[in-house]
């Protein structure tokens, strides 16, 4: 069941939007698709659900490749947001579902499960226009995953949510995961994906610019960040051999090092200079990261 | 495969899930509802003219005209004369001056007053004065009048016997008989003139109306994003072709209401309308083929037509752009229409004759040819198999841009959209 990308390219005219992607995306995995708007993230998306095909390479889930015959086992939650607006929330999720192939009275009872996880019963019977901007993108939720599909495709599921509301959906996504589902899905802010998924790419116009599981991109990154909060100034640290980056602090300062062994010299130089209220040797966030590979930072 | 086995894995054929869910849509909004009551109203209103025409008159007052007869002699023949010519005309005669009536007319009194007397050669002359003389009935009824009293008069005065009398009014002889085998009879061309016309009308209406829902309908889906979700679950090209019959489905819903109010409308009012309005407009003996034609050209107008507005709407972003879209379409539609109107008159001319296997314009030409004349049977198949191919090509062209069309999303909503869309849906 393993969802693979080899050399995937799509180009539209003399525009390349995605250009010799391979990944494998391996069952009952959450995977998170990293990039700034324009990486490439959405033709991704439309290529593997087979919306557009691929100017080379090609997509296979389980061997195959997707299409209108795997329907009824895959979810979409797409980044433009769209419901019927003059259509009730009952009906049109009813309809959605049908069309992904699940019998109507299956569809009634699984909405109802939904709108009570998501502490919305009331909503069935309005229509989604009268909803708020935060509530339709519940219902719009409910609509990918009511059939119960085996992937599920979520992109930028989180945006425009209030941190509630982003919770109450997390929540919800998890315990799909837990159920087996493998989910794709694509964020522009790097700590819903840090939190997530075991396994992540970073898109870059295109090209893919780092991929593989957390805690490997993270160990190959090598560096590592280093926050000392000290009475006495901290400044010349900056010119540190093996600092990579300094920024102070009104506190003290934050460090990037490119190894471990340099915490433990800077320890050494600094522990006799007075009294040391903070040292902490964390690991690289994936923003680090990103800024590193990408060039600039996006949040 | 497991999952391929689980208990619900293609329950009912999606292509008849969104025809259904699109015709019971639409067919519960109140838009539709309220456009079916109003055709149906203006259909009763049509087929009971006559019945409505006579509430009205009996309800209005009659014309009132005063005669002022300076010869004493001509008042009686002319009132029984009008009286045949016009039953709403009442004329009553005037004792007192010139100046009187005037003032009687100023007064709202009469409509207008007539001054009779004889000219020189004692033959009847006469002057009519009102307000206005905007109504030229009365004034053309009393011009007919007054000159069959003069020609009565004149005849009298050089002693015609009444047979001569009569010889002098009878009307001339005059048929026209056509040569052509199988064509129709001056009688049988005006009454298929009245039911072509008014089936023309019907088919113009439901192609532009129709066809513009089903844009509306693309358009709407599209702009809403709700398109998204649906082209990941079903194929654009099956949606498009459900929707287009969904929506088919409608109009012949609509169409089966029109065509049976007014059929039992007709068939209440003929017993006593015979030789009237209904027979004029060739309702009284409804030929069979022309209706299954017009239900023909009906269909076939439609889907050309609405494969058309579904691949335009496809192209547009906003709901607002549809109409600037579809206006192109609309004018071939009008202009069909138009070239129709002029062939009810000269149904044979070789301009119609060619225009009628344009496809764009075959269902309301042909269709206006086939009604109206003999045509022999290879060449209303031709047109129609013209008309069937274009359809399927259109149909192949319009899914392909359809495809890729519900994907774009962009200001422009240009022509030069239909390539991209192409685009899209090519690999490279």
């Amino acid at each position: 069941m393993v969802l693979k990308l080899e050399h995937v390219t799509k180009r539209f005219g003399d525009f390349t939007a995605v250009n010799d992607l391979s990944i494998a995306i391996p069952d009952k995995e959450m995977f998170g698709f990293l990039g700034a708007n324009g990486a490439g993230k959405t033709t991704t998306f439309r290529m593997i659900l087979g919306l557009l095909d691929s100017s080379d390479g090609r997509i296979t889930w389980d061997g195959k490749p997707i299409n209108y015959s795997t329907s009824h086992l895959v979810g979409y939650l797409p980044e433009e947001r769209g419901l019927y607006p003059k259509l009730k929330v009952g009906e049109q999720i009813v309809y959605l579902a049908r069309l992904r192939g699940m019998p109507k009275s299956e569809a009634v009872s699984e909405l109802k499960y939904w709108l009570e996880k998501f502490k919305v019963p009331e909503y069935e019977n309005k229509k989604v226009e009268e909803l708020s901007k935060g509530n339709q993108q519940k219902i719009q939720f409910i609509a990918a995953v009511i059939h119960k599909p085996k992937l599920l495709i979520l992109d930028e599921p989180f945006s425009g949510l209030d941190p509630v509301n982003v919770e109450l959906l997390k929540e919800a996504v998890l315990s799909l995961k837990e159920k087996g589902t493998t989910i794709v899905f694509s964020s522009h802010q790097m700590h819903h994906v840090e939190e997530m998924c075991e396994h992540l790419c970073i898109m870059h116009k295109g090209a893919p610019v780092v991929h593989g599981s957390l805690k490997e991109i993270k160990r190959a990154f090598g560096k590592k960040n280093l926050v000392i909060h000290a009475d006495f100034p901290l400044g010349f640290l900056g010119n540190y051999p093996g600092v990579v980056k300094a920024k102070s602090t009104t506190e003290g300062i934050h460090l990037q090092i490119d190894a471990e062994y340099v915490a433990e010299k800077i320890l050494k130089e600094i522990v006799n200079k007075g009294f040391i209220r903070k040292f902490d040797l964390e690991e690289p966030s994936l923003n680090d990261i990103f800024i590193e590979k990408v060039g600039d930072s996006y949040e | 495969m497991i999952f391929l086995s689980r208990k619900w894995a293609i329950p009912m054929n999606k292509f008849w899930i969104i025809l259904s869910h699109t015709y019971l849509n639409k067919l519960k909004t109140k838009s539709f509802i309220i456009t079916t009551l109003l055709t149906v109203v203006i259909t009763l209103g049509l087929t009971n003219m006559s019945n409505i025409i006579e509430v009205f008159d009996k309800g209005g007052d009659k014309e009132k005209v005063a005669v002022l007869d300076e010869t004493g002699q001509l008042y009686a023949p002319l009132k029984e004369q009008m009286s045949a010519l016009n039953k709403n005309l009442s004329l009553k005669e005037f004792d007192g001056t010139e100046k009187e009536a005037e003032k009687a007319v100023e007064e709202g009194e009469y409509t207008g007053f007539v001054q009779l007397r004889y000219d020189e050669e004692q033959l009847p002359e006469a002057t009519y004065k009102a307000m206005s003389v905007a109504d030229s009935n009365i004034f053309t009824d009393l011009q007919a009048g007054l000159q069959q009293l003069k020609t009565m008069l004149a005849a009298s005065k050089i002693s015609l016997t009444p047979e001569q009398l009569q010889q002098l009014y009878e009307p001339v002889t005059f048929d026209k008989v056509a040569l052509e085998e199988n064509a129709k009879t001056e009688e049988e061309l005006n009454q298929a003139r009245g039911l072509v016309y008014v089936l023309l009308f019907v088919i113009y209406f439901a192609v532009i109306m129709y066809a513009s829902m089903i844009a509306m309908e693309v358009a709407t889906e599209k702009s809403s994003r709700v398109m998204e979700i649906l082209i990941s679950s079903v194929s654009p090209i099956k949606q498009m072709f459900a929707k287009i019959l969904g929506i088919g489905l409608l109009s012949l819903t609509q169409l089966a209401v029109l065509l049976s109010v007014g059929y039992f409308s007709i068939k209440r009012n003929l017993s006593s309308l015979e030789g009237g309005f209904f027979d004029a407009f060739g309702f009284g003996n409804v030929s069979i083929s022309t209706i299954a034609y017009a239900v023909i050209f009906f269909i076939l107008g439609y889907f050309l037509y609405a494969t058309l507005a579904a691949f335009l709407g496809s192209l547009v972003s906003r709901i607002e752009d549809v109409q600037q879209m579809i206006t192109p379409m609309t004018l071939l539609v009008v202009a069909g229409f138009m070239i129709a109107m002029f062939g009810l008159g000269q149904p044979d001319s070789p301009f119609i004759v060619i225009t009628s296997y344009i496809p764009f314009f075959t269902p309301m030409i042909m269709f206006l040819r086939v009604g109206m004349l003999n045509i022999p049977i290879w060449e209303s198949v031709l047109g129609i198999s013209i008309l069937a191919g274009t359809i399927v090509i259109l149909a192949v062209f319009g899914a392909r841009v359809y495809r890729g069309g519900v994907l774009m999303y962009g200001k422009s909503n240009s022509f030069k959209d239909i390539k991209k869309a192409l685009q899209l849906t090519k690999k490279e």
